[in-house]
């Protein structure tokens, strides 16, 4: 693993989720909503997992990310203005990403150092999925099923 | 440096830091979901470094677990903003401060 | 035979009562039955009083009783009881007589009265109560018939009730008779918790016989003392006499029957019938209670004697005439001739009634008058009226020979003249009937004799349902005599046991002539006195009474009954009238003031309650509610409704729980 690699990564994700977090205006953080996902995808290959990284990416991006562009400018009567940051939330972020990196580096167990391995194939996630995870497969799909008829009802015109 | 466990750790929990600031602090309903994917993908994020690291065992879990967590994330994302926009459709706003008909 | 009487004794009084409670229930209208009734509600009387009569003619102190016990109350049981004696049934005879006469006089003389039934329900009433009086062997029930008799005689002195004057005396006759009457009771009670016994003659325990009359001890003297009150209130002696004047404001039947022969009698009755107690350890036939009754008796009789002289309604004179006879019948009693007592009560008993029938007679045929200077030549107008009333007169004066009031008043004088103490009563008593028989004269003159004036212009006869009647007391008033005669003393054999014989020769003896002289005395001065009043013609009403021409600081005395009622009023009564008003204003201010203050601490309490209710407990729950509202929207802040509070909320939860997590690790 390349440490070079880790670190420009994680600059590049981090730097575009606080940007997403914090931009004014709301298509400047949705696209870099999108860019933060793709530094997430790129952490991905890093740790060489190739599929879930490109379907973050297609997904993520390609939809998601797609999605919300579309809601900003169908909800877009008047603009938002921010007046100014909302402390209290950072202060809980901040004591969060705290308690969790204090709690990360007492952990003794966790430092370890990748090892080589074979990387995942497809067929393999994909036979993976067909025998022994079918059952959260088949529950996904109809929890997927499902959102797409709530959110097509949800979003339907009422009747006059 | 090589990057262990633990960089990838930090750097996760940074990431859902940022997701749950973003989701306190902005008054677009937008925002909010823009946070609650960044927590969501920092989850995923932990998944796969903690199945990266383990000790040697071929089992693909932990891409699995990310791969259903991010499907469901989408799905997810698509009904949240179907309701932001039947919201707007009847109050005209994505302000969430004004959006408090349930106050007590 | 006489068992069976005995035994049946008690329905002598109960005819007359039951005819009373039936005549009650009869109508106003039914007149002529009431009258019947009662009349033959006393026939029946008087035929069984014949027949109880009967044995008791056996002498040697005959005397049956029947007892029987009346309640228990713990262990004691209170026994009544009828006795039957000479002396009993004498005086049933007598009263059942006169009774008769007199109710068939009423029939006439009561007959424009419209409450005529009632009459006659009252006068059976009395009648019963007076024949259970005589025949009682027990002082609780002489005492019970005595206050019904008493009961009676206010019921019938009232009888006019629309009359207030008749009201007051009737008032004024049972207060006064009521005081005597405690008297009387204070020495049943003091004798029964004595002798343990009320009952007179009970086999040997009774409280006349010897047995019972040991126990008394020295409490016998006050004992008897306290029985002569009530004898002396029922009797009008002095000081008890004022109610019995004003009992003439009864109708004159009443007055007959009632304050002449009968009721009045019952004090005598009573000191004859509970004789022994008086008489117990007496020293030589004195003792300190019969010299009280002897001294009491005197002054009675003189004093009313007195008075009587100089009255002036028909009426008055009689009365005070009873007054005085009484006096002397106790003065007998006292002086031990108790025989010679009784004798007189039952001649008085004949020609006191005569008399008062006779006066009622007059005033019938006089249309109402009643003042005797108002009347007068009613020989000529009421000859039947006349006649009769002479014959009462002499009685009453005591004319001895034919009448027999002149036998009892000589036997009178006689055992008051051996009497050991002293001979002032018996001078006195001397004094007594020749006051007697002036003042009858005197009143015989006004009414009868001389020449007619206003009230009797228009006098006639009364008609014969009134006149019979007065013949026939007449003719008993002689006849009486017969058996009272020292000749043949069978009256007195009779009554005291002893057996008797006819001896002429006996009746000529020192107080025959010395009676005589004093009787002839008393018709001659007072024929003499009044010898003018009857002579002239016109109106005499306004006329002086010689007595009152020559002295009259004493006439003035005399007539307004030596000023005792007036006395009486300004003390007594007087202080009657004083408690009363203080006994109002104590009650009124006093007794009332402590209920009504305690409502005040009631109100004041509710005051106390009502402040606290609505300051304290109102505002404590009107605080707590608002408080409770204070904190509800304190609470309810926290459902704010805006989603990034609840995120924020959420998170924190979140981190704390981390922290938890972390330091738990």
């Amino acid at each position: 693993m390349n440490s070079a690699a880790f670190v420009l990564i994680s600059i590049l994700t981090l730097g575009a989720a606080l940007a997403a977090a914090t931009l004014r205006k709301l298509m400047h953080a949705a696209l870099c909503f999108a860019l933060t996902f793709g530094g997430l995808a790129m952490f991905f290959l890093l740790l060489g997992a190739e599929f879930v990284g490109l379907a973050l990416v297609f997904i993520y991006v390609g939809a998601v990310a797609v999605l919300i562009v579309f809601t900003i400018l169908l909800t877009r009567r008047d603009a938002v203005k921010e007046r100014r940051v909302h402390w209290a939330g950072a202060v809980i972020a901040v004591v969060a990403f705290g308690t969790l990196a204090w709690s990360i580096l007492r952990t003794e167990s966790v430092s370890v150092v990748a090892h080589r391995m074979p990387s995942l194939t497809v067929g393999r996630i994909g036979e993976a999925l067909m025998t022994g995870y079918v059952w959260p497969l088949q529950c996904t799909g109809l929890l997927l099923t499902a959102a797409l008829i709530g959110a097509l009802v949800l979003v339907m015109e009422e009747k006059q | 440096m090589t990057p262990t466990l633990q960089s990838f750790l930090i750097i996760s929990a940074a990431l859902f830091s940022i997701g749950l600031l973003a989701a306190l602090s902005r008054r677009h309903a937008i925002f909010i979901l823009i946070g609650i994917e960044l927590m969501l993908a920092a989850a995923n994020l932990n998944f796969i470094a903690f199945w990266r690291f383990r000790p040697q065992q071929e089992s693909p879990v932990g891409v699995l677990i990310a791969l259903f967590s991010i499907a469901i994330a989408a799905g997810e994302a698509a009904v949240g903003l179907a309701l932001v926009i039947a919201v707007y459709r009847h109050y005209r706003t994505t302000n969430v401060d004004q959006l408090d008909q349930l106050k007590g | 035979m006489s068992r069976s009487i005995i035994d049946h004794l008690w329905l002598v009084p109960a005819a007359p009562f039951v005819v009373s409670l039936v005549i009650l229930s009869l109508a106003n209208s039914l007149r002529k039955s009431a009258a019947a009734l009662a009349v033959a509600g006393q026939l029946a009387a008087l035929g069984m009083s014949a027949v109880a009569f009967l044995p008791t003619l056996r002498g040697d102190g005959f005397r049956a009783t029947h007892n029987f016990a009346w309640f228990a109350f713990g262990e004691q049981t209170l026994r009544l009881g009828f006795m039957l004696d000479p002396l009993g049934a004498a005086m049933l005879l007598m009263i059942c007589v006169v009774g008769l006469c007199i109710f068939v006089f009423s029939v006439g003389y009561m007959a424009k009265d419209k409450n005529f039934v009632r009459f006659f329900a009252y006068l059976s009433f009395f009648s019963g109560a007076m024949l259970g009086l005589v025949i009682a062997n027990s002082l609780l029930l002489l005492f019970i018939f005595w206050e019904l008799v008493g009961l009676a005689s206010y019921l019938l002195i009232g009888f006019w009730i629309e009359r207030p004057g008749a009201a007051e005396a009737a008032k004024k006759a049972f207060i006064t008779t009521r005081i005597g009457d405690m008297g009387f009771f204070l020495g049943l009670l003091w004798l029964y918790d004595r002798s343990g016994t009320l009952l007179f003659y009970d086999g040997g325990r009774g409280c006349l016989e010897p047995a019972g009359l040991a126990m008394l001890g020295g409490s016998a003297t006050l004992i008897a003392l306290l029985i002569f009150f009530g004898a002396a209130g029922k009797s009008g002696q002095f000081p008890l006499h004022v109610w019995l004047p004003d009992a003439m404001e009864g109708p004159t039947p009443v007055s007959a029957l009632i304050h002449a022969a009968t009721m009045v009698a019952a004090g005598v009755f009573l000191v004859a019938r509970v004789y022994p107690l008086f008489s117990l350890g007496a020293l030589n036939g004195v003792t300190p209670s019969l010299t009280v009754v002897v001294w009491v008796g005197v002054t009675t009789a003189l004093m009313a004697a007195l008075i009587a002289i100089a009255q002036t309604d028909i009426k008055r004179v009689l009365a005070y005439s009873t007054v005085s006879q009484l006096g002397l019948m106790m003065v007998s009693l006292g002086v031990g001739g108790v025989a010679a007592g009784i004798m007189h009560l039952l001649a008085h008993g004949f020609f006191k009634a005569l008399l008062f029938l006779g006066a009622g007679s007059v005033i019938h045929g006089c249309h109402g008058e009643q003042d005797i200077r108002k009347m007068g030549g009613l020989r000529r107008s009421m000859p039947a009226t006349f006649a009769t009333y002479a014959v009462g007169m002499m009685a009453l004066s005591g004319v001895p020979l034919f009448f027999s009031g002149g036998w009892t008043k000589e036997e009178m004088l006689h055992v008051a003249a051996n009497w050991p103490r002293s001979r002032a009563p018996y001078y006195l008593i001397a004094i007594g009937v020749i006051l007697t028989a002036l003042y009858m004269t005197r009143q015989v003159i006004y009414v009868f004799l001389g020449s007619r004036r206003a009230a009797a212009e228009h006098a006639h006869e009364s008609p014969p349902v009134m006149t019979v009647p007065l013949v026939a007391l007449a003719f008993c008033s002689v006849f009486f005599g017969v058996v009272l005669t020292p000749a043949w003393p069978w009256l007195h054999g009779y009554l005291t046991g002893e057996s008797v014989r006819f001896d002429p020769a006996r009746l000529i003896q020192p107080m025959f002539f010395i009676s005589l002289s004093l009787v002839a005395a008393g018709i001659g001065l007072g024929a003499w006195m009044y010898r003018k009043a009857g002579a002239q013609d016109g109106d005499r009403a306004a006329e002086i009474d010689p007595l009152e021409y020559a002295q009259p600081a004493l006439f003035r005395f005399l007539a307004n009954r030596m000023w005792i009622d007036e006395l009486y009023g300004r003390t007594i009564v007087a202080f009657a009238w004083a408690s009363a008003r203080m006994s109002d204003w104590l009650d009124r201010r006093f007794w009332d003031g402590l209920p009504r203050g305690l409502g005040a601490v009631g109100r004041l309490l509710s005051i106390f309650a009502t402040g606290v209710d609505e300051r304290g407990i109102n505002a404590g729950v009107d605080e707590t509610t608002v408080g409770a509202r204070g904190l509800g929207r304190l609470l309810s802040l926290a459902q704010a409704g805006r989603i990034r509070v609840y995120l924020g909320v959420l998170a924190l939860g979140a981190v704390a729980l981390l922290l938890l997590y972390a330091w738990l690790a």
